[in-house]
């Protein structure tokens, strides 16, 4: 540990900065990858059957775990066909305007406790703190995730693709409201907290959220926002009950029907680095980021333990929603975002509003 | 006057679009050409025929016995009571009485194939409205009739399980117990199917007041099966004219009067568990006897026309013979197909409904294109 | 500024996996083009007609509406930020805001705009 800080402190800003990145690059993909497998294993023990058991090298199978290594061999060994009737060019950049937009949404969540060394304060969120983005940032990097949905049914050029495009945009668009209006009261409430960091933050920032969910998590203190917020992550990620934009047993596949090798590849494990991120901001709005009941300071490694714990679970959720319970139909899917969602999300603001005003805060 | 203002007049755009042959759940090789404005479907027309081999016109080349094969493929995932169909036509027409051991495995072998017929329609019906896990759920216990049909004729899906006259061998040992186990399984089985689905808001929501067939329009179409009684019309074949044990058993005709899609679900429901019955009733009150009737070897018929039908799971399952003097074949032979008539309900389940409807509607209808093509 | 830097690199190393992704699977994946594959898919039969035609107004009317509902969350973001400063004459001036909004809301709802039959 003392070596460990040694390097710390003389190591530049930059090393410090480029071990986050790689772990945030490499926790995101990782969890997303493995929730493949879990998808699959999941949905086995769900159905009753066993679920991939058979890849492995000499006989090692790791519960399935090799599965994910064939699978990728196998995308990358399929053969690329690019639809010449649709746009090439956009065909090609749309895995890429999915994929990135994903990755970024991670990149100012705290997945652990900050913590000081040599006079030095170190923070486990990509972008430390301070920035002026703060939660604004994954709310708006979120938005872009329906431009690659959108590129890539518009250059496909076939009807089943266009309709899920359409359908997927008009989807996340509506769920986008609710989203940021349950935010907003997260701000409220997080922004008239006192928060014991020494550091002044916005109220917006994830550390401050973060700090303010010391006593009750976000999730018990506003149930109502946490209910939407929950609902939209589902809609925005374009998992069941609201997939829309792939809609197998309907549209066939999709926005991404004419795809195939490493492209759909990336359409694919974009949607997992998606599940990754939603469950990354529910935990840290809601679940109280890396916090432990009734442990006031877990420590670097506790916390970033209980910030996976709660992650994985979340990731899991997903995945038991999915297998659990049918697709709604378009207009239900509609009627739920624009008439049930928007003024649950409303009431909860001003219903924070007022409680919180006849707390004394305000 | 205004016909410089005839751009603003609000005019949309349809699309027209096939779903199918080609597509994960139009159970098989069914095309429907759709016209959508948007979501909506304007116009809805089934375009049937890529399965076609021509059963009908082989089975006239075929002898009496050996035509049953081919009732095998017409419905796949209810060859049993297909085979009923065709045995007990052929036996209608020659005359042949067949002993009363064999109509009792008869009908519990239709009941059984009633209950996986039944189970894979939930099955393939769930998927398609996007609630996967159900899938697994009937077909993991839909094995286990396979199993049954393993056991007493060696084939699992094509069984020709039956011989002109009553059936080939008696019943193998230990069919009973698998029987008994099977129902067992069966009756949590069901619950689970239940307890994933029937009170399930999103379930309800894509299938209450969807698809709706009205029983005016329903008889007026032809329309039989659990499609017919899921609209109020108490009409079995089973009840109206029992053929095999039938007549003997005791069960309910389901029916509900809401004539949509859930109702279509409730009715297939209940039917399974009225299926359950009469196989304990079959296992419980099996006379002993034997199985098959004396029946010269060639048969040779004279000129007569049959017609014979039975419930098949999807609804009426007719045929009509025709045999001329001394046929060793049918002259002529006709198949009333139930999923051929029902598919007709199709443009006006689904007419100014949305696209997901059409789906529901195909899986609500439980057509088998096998049948329907021939 | 620093702290843009982090997504900016971020940013960087996120475009090159498909880039490196897309570079590998040129050299490895097979490639054996036939008119049929380069065909459009429509459940096996030839598309009648473009994909690209002119789409349903309602997905338009959903976008417009998003717009307004969007600017309107926009004005209470700083709104959240300042409750405490703002007081009790915020919440009166934001709830006086949100009443207009829900005015146009119901407006919309009457009209039908949020129903998709």
């Amino acid at each position: 540990m003392d070596s460990f800080a040694r390097l710390l402190h003389l190591s530049p800003p930059l090393a410090w900065m480029a071990l986050k990145l790689l772990i945030v690059i490499g926790g995101v993909m990782g969890i997303a990858a493995v929730l493949t497998w879990v998808e699959r294993r999941g949905a086995a023990m769900m159905q009753d059957r066993i679920g991939p058991n058979r890849a492995g090298v000499k006989g090692i199978t790791l519960l399935g775990l090799v599965q994910l290594a064939a699978d990728g061999i196998k995308f990358f060994l399929k053969e690329d066909v690019v639809p010449p009737h649709g746009n090439r060019l956009l065909f090609t950049l749309a895995p890429a305007l999915a994929f990135v937009p994903a990755m970024l949404g991670f990149a100012v969540i705290p997945f652990g406790q900050s913590f000081s060394s040599g006079g030095q304060a170190y923070h486990l969120s990509l972008l430390d703190p301070g920035n002026g983005m703060g939660m604004l940032y994954p709310l708006a990097i979120g938005s872009m995730a329906v431009y690659g949905i959108l590129v890539a049914s518009w250059s496909s050029n076939n009807k089943w693709a266009i309709l899920g495009g359409m359908r997927s945009g008009a989807n996340m668009v509506s769920y986008e409201l609710g989203m940021s209006l349950a935010v907003i009261s997260i701000f409220m409430a997080a922004g008239n907290s006192p928060v014991g960091s020494p550091v002044t933050l916005e109220a917006y920032d994830p550390h401050r959220i973060v700090e303010a969910q010391e006593g009750l998590w976000f999730a018990v203190r506003q149930p109502l926002g946490f209910l939407v917020f929950f609902t939209c992550m589902f809609a925005e990620t374009n998992r069941l009950p609201f997939d829309f934009a792939e809609g197998e047993s309907e549209i066939v596949a999709g926005f991404h029907t004419e795809y195939s090798s490493m492209k759909f590849a990336l359409l694919q494990l974009s949607e997992y680095i998606h599940i990754v991120t939603a469950s990354a901001l529910l935990v840290t709005l809601y679940l109280g980021g890396w916090r432990i009941p009734f442990v006031p300071n877990p420590g670097v490694l506790l916390s970033v333990a209980a910030f996976l714990a709660k992650l994985l679970f979340l990731c899991w959720v997903f995945v038991w929603v999915r297998w659990t319970i049918p697709r709604f139909r378009y207009d239900q899917l509609m009627f739920l975002g624009w008439k049930v969602m928007l003024p649950l999300s409303m009431a909860n603001l001003l219903l924070q509003a007022w409680l919180m005003h006849g707390r004394g805060i305000a | 006057m205004f016909v410089f203002l005839e751009f603003l007049v609000f005019k949309t755009e349809e699309m027209e679009i096939n779903l199918g042959p080609q597509h994960p759940s139009t159970h098989g090789v069914l095309r429907v050409k759709l016209r959508l404005d948007g979501e909506t479907v304007v116009q809805c027309t089934p375009i049937i025929g890529y399965l076609h081999r021509g059963v009908e016109k082989i089975c006239e080349n075929k002898t009496w016995f050996q035509g049953q094969v081919w009732t095998d493929r017409m419905d796949y995932v209810a060859a049993v009571t297909n085979n009923l169909g065709w045995a007990e036509g052929v036996e209608k027409l020659f005359g042949i009485q067949v002993p009363r051991r064999a109509h009792y495995v008869r009908t519990l072998l239709a009941e059984l194939n009633r209950i996986a017929s039944h189970q894979l329609w939930l099955a393939t019906h769930a998927l398609d409205i996007g609630a996967m896990t159900v899938f697994l759920y009937c077909f993991r216990d839909r094995e286990a009739i396979l199993d049954i049909f393993e056991a007493f004729c060696g084939a699992r899906l094509t069984t020709t399980a039956f011989r002109i006259g009553g059936l080939r061998e008696d019943v193998p040992p230990g069919m009973d117990r698998m029987v008994r186990n099977f129902l067992k399984a069966f009756s949590t089985g069901i619950e689970e199917y239940e307890t994933l689905l029937s009170e399930n808001r999103i379930w309800k929501k894509r299938t209450v007041g969807v698809a709706k067939l009205q029983a005016k329009d329903a008889v007026a179409l032809g329309i039989t099966g659990p499609v017919l009684r899921a609209a109020g019309v108490p009409y079995d074949v089973r009840k109206a004219f029992p053929s095999a044990a039938y007549a003997e058993m005791d069960f309910q005709i389901a029916t509900r009067p809401e004539a949509d899609t859930y109702a279509r679900y409730l009715v297939r429901l209940e039917e399974m568990r009225q299926s359950a019955r009469i196989v304990q009733q079959c296992l419980d009150g099996l006379p002993e006897g034997p199985v098959m009737a004396k029946i010269p070897k060639i048969l040779k018929s004279e000129v007569c026309e049959v017609y014979h039908s039975i419930e098949a799971p999807k609804g009426e399952l007719g045929y009509y013979f025709v045999g001329e003097k001394g046929g060793a074949n049918p002259y002529r032979m006709h198949v009333r197909a139930p999923s051929f008539v029902n598919l007709q309900a199709l443009p006006k389940m689904t007419e100014g409904n949305l696209l997901a409807d059409v789906i529901a509607a195909i899986g609500t209808l439980d057509v088998v294109l096998g049948e329907i093509d021939r | 500024m620093r702290a843009y830097a982090a997504i900016l690199l971020l940013a960087l190393v996120a475009a090159c996996i498909p880039v490196a992704v897309w570079t590998l699977a040129y050299f490895v994946a097979p490639k054996f083009p036939n008119p049929t594959k380069a065909t459009n898919y429509e459940c096996g039969i030839t598309s009648p007609g473009e994909a690209r035609e002119k789409f349903h107004v309602r997905y338009y009317l959903i976008a417009v509406m998003f717009l307004v509902f969007d600017v309107e969350s926009v004005f209470l973001f700083p709104f959240a930020v300042q409750f405490k400063e703002l007081a009790l004459f915020g919440i009166i001036e934001i709830g006086i805001f949100l009443f207009l909004l829900l005015f146009g809301y119901f407006y919309i709802w009457k009209k039908g705009a949020l129903n998709w039959e």
